[in-house]
């Protein structure tokens, strides 16, 4: 069966900085991995590679086995890779509903209609309420989205990116600047959206409660590279990866 | 609630229309018709910009090209082709600016920002010069006289009815866009325009689109004008003519639909107040709008908005953003 | 083809282009460094000229000190503009879009103001004495106020390029056109550095403008095509590019004396062409070295 994502050997540098150094990994479809590694080690720059926000300098990115590399975001999100972002993403002057509505009328390709309300589009609002609900975010769809709380938004960012039915998922630090019992509620939350949209998920977190909750496949980044690329046990007694945690986190 | 704004708006939207319904029959004199005709026609004009600037987050100083376009394709045709045209030369006009805010569009899409704003500033003032320069065509500096509306329109009072019929239903149709998917897609655009990619969607041809259509309705204003006045002249291509349709969305508040509306209202009634009294209306104009710009950024509509909101939900953090263009 | 023709357009170009560059140059200063889009530029352009007037032609200042009092006295009025108003809405969502309206309404008032206090007669100023004549070179006549023009732009542009590259302060103003707060957190005070800058950008533009005050006459409102031309100098040579908005003012000024020789009548199209022409085709700018697209 052929890897949902797979990276060869991809390169990028800013100026004389190396920021992704040789990368090469394999993904393989509804595998849940996660990517760490201090602070400034080029993890989002990484997914920027992938969802085509960056040119790399060098190597390969292939879903399911075709090239991506130069393609444009907008193609990249119709193969089916979503994303959230590390500060949500979100529309803010508008509601929630509307935030995923507008994604789901999207997929529908209902956004050049000019003269019925956004309201009668019954099937896209029903798609919205319904992955808002999943997101245990249904009471909160009349507000605007930046009243939400921060986790919240970043709840929002994740459905937006789920609209479009992907099937690999790339969430940058989904549980940044939330509290230890939202941090909880999320990792059940993306666990069971994994489950029930059957997705393959990459995502960068900080709190290791989630990656060694619910990761299968850890990899670990520092300047860069690739530094270790394993199970949950397999990381936690790597010596290399301790001291790059250890040593230069801030 | 949805529900009971929906209802206050009909309201509202009903008074304005009798209101101005009833101007004809209440005025004292065909000045304050006339002026009442200035009022819709420039609302029009003004709610059109907006839609660019407001909605989509583009601030085009050019749009006075495509009034100009509106109200020259009358002009032209009836001095050079005979009076019989000149209700052919309204779709003519209104084709024309299509075709030319579709081709411009193409080239002023590619930059964005105040680059944008200068771009669309620079055609128009290319379109007026070349007007201003050819005085064998248009007339020049001096202008297109005696542009007279056929048949019964050329009653100053069937024409007033006949302008308010069409400033209603653009309108209409405008508010209609807001509301819209597309509406909806196009305020995401000005909020986050990656996201907007990320949900497979165009920036730009979003964007083509209501520079295409708000070009149109500008278009549509400078034909309606052209009746109004009896004449044209090439100052309907100079850059204050674009410059009046900004400053009037931000006297009325660029974050609500109509707001621009009663910008346009307020800015004509002031200028026909001030201007009466001193030729030095610039100097007000420009220190009121800065006032606005400073104090009062939401502008009128939008301060009273903010201002209802609060009186009624005391201790409720007033919205911070609002780029939502709303009722 | 008349050698000498070709020459004297060559310089009347040149001039042309000098002026443009000098007043582009106050434009993109103020953009680069401050992220501050001065809309009413051109309003301190003719500010620059009416203060000219009023002191050569009326109080008979010498001409050479007049220019630099004219700068000086727009630059003020600049400094003042944006400590009063323009600083009011930095910071704001959707700033572009207010520091245009909020500048937009300085040229209302300014255009206005200037009518009130000198009419709205044109006005003119002799050039300063001694610069009235020409060099001749057998068939060549150069005007030597050109001349002067010329290098006084010269010696503006190697100055400003030395400041810019090789002082601190130039270096500072580099680089905050990246980032204001990261500039703050640096210990360089912000909002007095972008005053200062504010100050001598439109310095550089009223001197520009009582500059060419003996060239043409000095009139209310001649600041949208000044907004224009500058406009065009930036589509040609690059915003962020100070060689190249000199090849473009270059560009701009030669087209337009030789189309002012050919077809006067249209003259003004042709640099419009010239810029549609490279928005089509390299927006980035003439000069500016292809940017890799990004597929």
């Amino acid at each position: 069966m052929k890897p949902m994502l797979r990276l060869e050997a991809l390169k990028k540098s800013f100026g004389g900085l190396r920021v992704t150094d040789e990368v090469s990994f394999e993904i393989q479809p509804q595998e849940i991995a996660a990517i760490i590694g201090p602070n400034g080690a080029g993890k989002t720059t990484l997914f920027n590679q992938i969802t085509g926000h960056l040119a790399p300098d060098g190597g390969q990115v292939f879903l399911q086995g075709q090239d991506i590399v130069g393609l444009t975001p907008q193609a990249i999100v119709k193969r089916g890779v979503g994303r959230s972002f590390q500060i949500a993403s979100i529309f803010p002057d508008e509601t929630a509903l509307d935030n995923v509505r507008v994604a789901c009328m999207s997929k529908l390709n209902q956004t050049r209609h000019l003269w019925r309300p956004v309201e009668q589009f019954n099937q896209a609002t029903e798609q919205a309420h319904a992955i808002l609900q999943s997101l245990g975010l249904e009471r909160q769809a009349d507000r605007m989205a930046y009243e939400l709380a921060h986790g919240d938004q970043k709840l929002l960012d994740i459905g937006i990116a789920l609209v479009l039915e992907p099937k690999l998922l790339l969430l940058d630090e989904p549980t940044a600047g939330m509290s230890p019992e939202e941090r909880q509620l999320t990792r059940q939350l993306i666990k069971a959206l994994w489950a029930q949209y059957r997705l393959t998920l990459i995502f960068i977190e900080h709190d290791m409660d989630m990656v060694f909750g619910i990761a299968e496949r850890i990899m670990v980044l520092n300047h860069g590279a690739l530094i270790a690329d394993g199970t949950p046990d397999q990381i936690r007694s790597n010596k290399e990866v301790i001291t790059a945690y250890l040593g230069e986190e801030a | 609630m949805v529900g009971s704004s929906k209802y206050k708006f009909g309201l509202l939207w009903s008074i304005g229309l009798v209101a101005f319904a009833l101007v004809p029959v209440l005025m004292t004199s065909r000045y304050q018709m006339n002026l009442a005709n200035h009022i819709l026609i420039w609302g029009l004009f003004a709610v059109s910009f907006n839609m660019l600037w407001g909605v989509t987050g583009m601030l085009s100083f050019g749009q006075a090209l495509y009034f100009g376009i509106g109200a020259y394709s009358i002009g032209l045709f009836v001095t050079h082709a005979g009076k019989a045209w000149y209700l052919a030369a309204i779709p003519i006009g209104l084709v024309t600016a299509a075709v030319l805010s579709f081709l411009l569009g193409l080239l002023v899409i590619r930059v964005s920002g105040v680059y944008f704003t200068m771009l669309t500033l620079a055609f128009a003032q290319l379109a007026w010069q070349v007007t201003f320069k050819w005085y064998d065509f248009t007339g020049g500096d001096d202008g297109i006289q005696g542009i007279i509306p056929p048949g019964i329109l050329s009653n100053k009072m069937v024409y007033y009815y006949f302008v308010l019929a069409i400033v209603f239903l653009s309108v209409w149709f405008l508010k209609r866009l807001a509301y819209s998917p597309f509406g909806l897609i196009l305020r995401c655009v000005q909020q986050n325009p990656n996201r907007v990619r990320f949900i497979g969607r165009s920036v730009k041809m979003n964007q083509l689109r209501i520079y295409v259509i708000s070009s149109v309705f500008a278009a549509l204003a400078g034909a309606l004008m052209a009746g109004v006045d009896n004449s044209i002249h090439t100052d309907m291509f100079f850059w204050t003519t674009s410059g009046e349709v900004i400053l009037m969305s931000v006297l009325g508040g660029i974050n609500q639909f109509f707001g621009p509306f009663i910008g346009a209202l307020i800015l004509i009634l002031l200028e026909d107040l001030i201007g009466a009294k001193t030729q030095f209306w610039p100097i007000f104009l420009g220190t009121i709008i800065m006032i606005f710009v400073i104090v009062f950024p939401k502008g009128v509509v939008g301060e009273i908005r903010h201002l209802s909101h609060r009186w009624r939900t005391p201790g409720e953090a007033g919205g911070r953003h609002e780029t939502h263009a709303s009722a | 083809m008349d050698f000498s023709f070709i020459v004297t357009q060559l310089i009347s170009g040149f001039t042309m282009a000098t002026l443009l560059f000098l007043v582009a140059s106050g434009l993109t200063l103020i953009f680069g460094v401050g992220n501050i889009f001065n809309f009413a530029h051109g309003s301190f352009y003719m500010i620059g000229a009416y203060f000219g007037y009023q002191l050569v032609s009326v109080w008979k200042v010498n001409f050479w000190i007049a220019l630099v009092a004219a700068g000086a006295g727009a630059g003020l009025v600049g400094a003042a503009a944006e400590f009063l108003f323009l600083r009011r809405i930095y910071g704001r969502a959707q700033e572009g879009g207010f520091q245009i309206l909020l500048t937009y309404c300085l040229i209302l008032i300014f255009d206005d103001l200037v009518k009130l206090i000198w009419g709205t007669e044109y006005k003119s100023i002799s050039k300063p004495s001694g610069f009235d004549g020409a060099l001749r070179w057998g068939d060549l006549s150069i005007p030597t106020y050109n001349f002067a023009i010329i290098v006084i732009g010269l010696v503006v542009v190697i100055a400003a390029w030395w400041i810019l590259s090789r002082t601190r302060s130039g270096r500072i103003a580099r680089a905050s056109a990246v980032d204001r707060e990261m500039l703050g957190s640096l210990g360089v005070n912000v909002p007095l550095t972008l005053t200062i800058v504010f100050g001598l950008a439109t310095a550089l533009g009223g001197m520009t403008g009582a500059l060419a005050a003996p060239l043409r006459s000095v009139t209310p409102g001649a600041g949208i095509e000044v907004i224009i031309d500058s406009l065009i100098v930036v589509v040609l040579g690059g915003m962020s590019n100070f060689w190249g908005a000199w090849l473009g003012a270059v560009l701009l000024g030669e087209v337009n004396a030789f189309a002012v020789a050919y077809v006067p009548e249209w003259a003004t199209l042709f640099s419009y062409l010239v810029m549609v022409v490279t928005l089509i085709f390299k927006p980035e700018g003439l000069f500016a070295p292809t940017r890799l697209r990004k597929v």
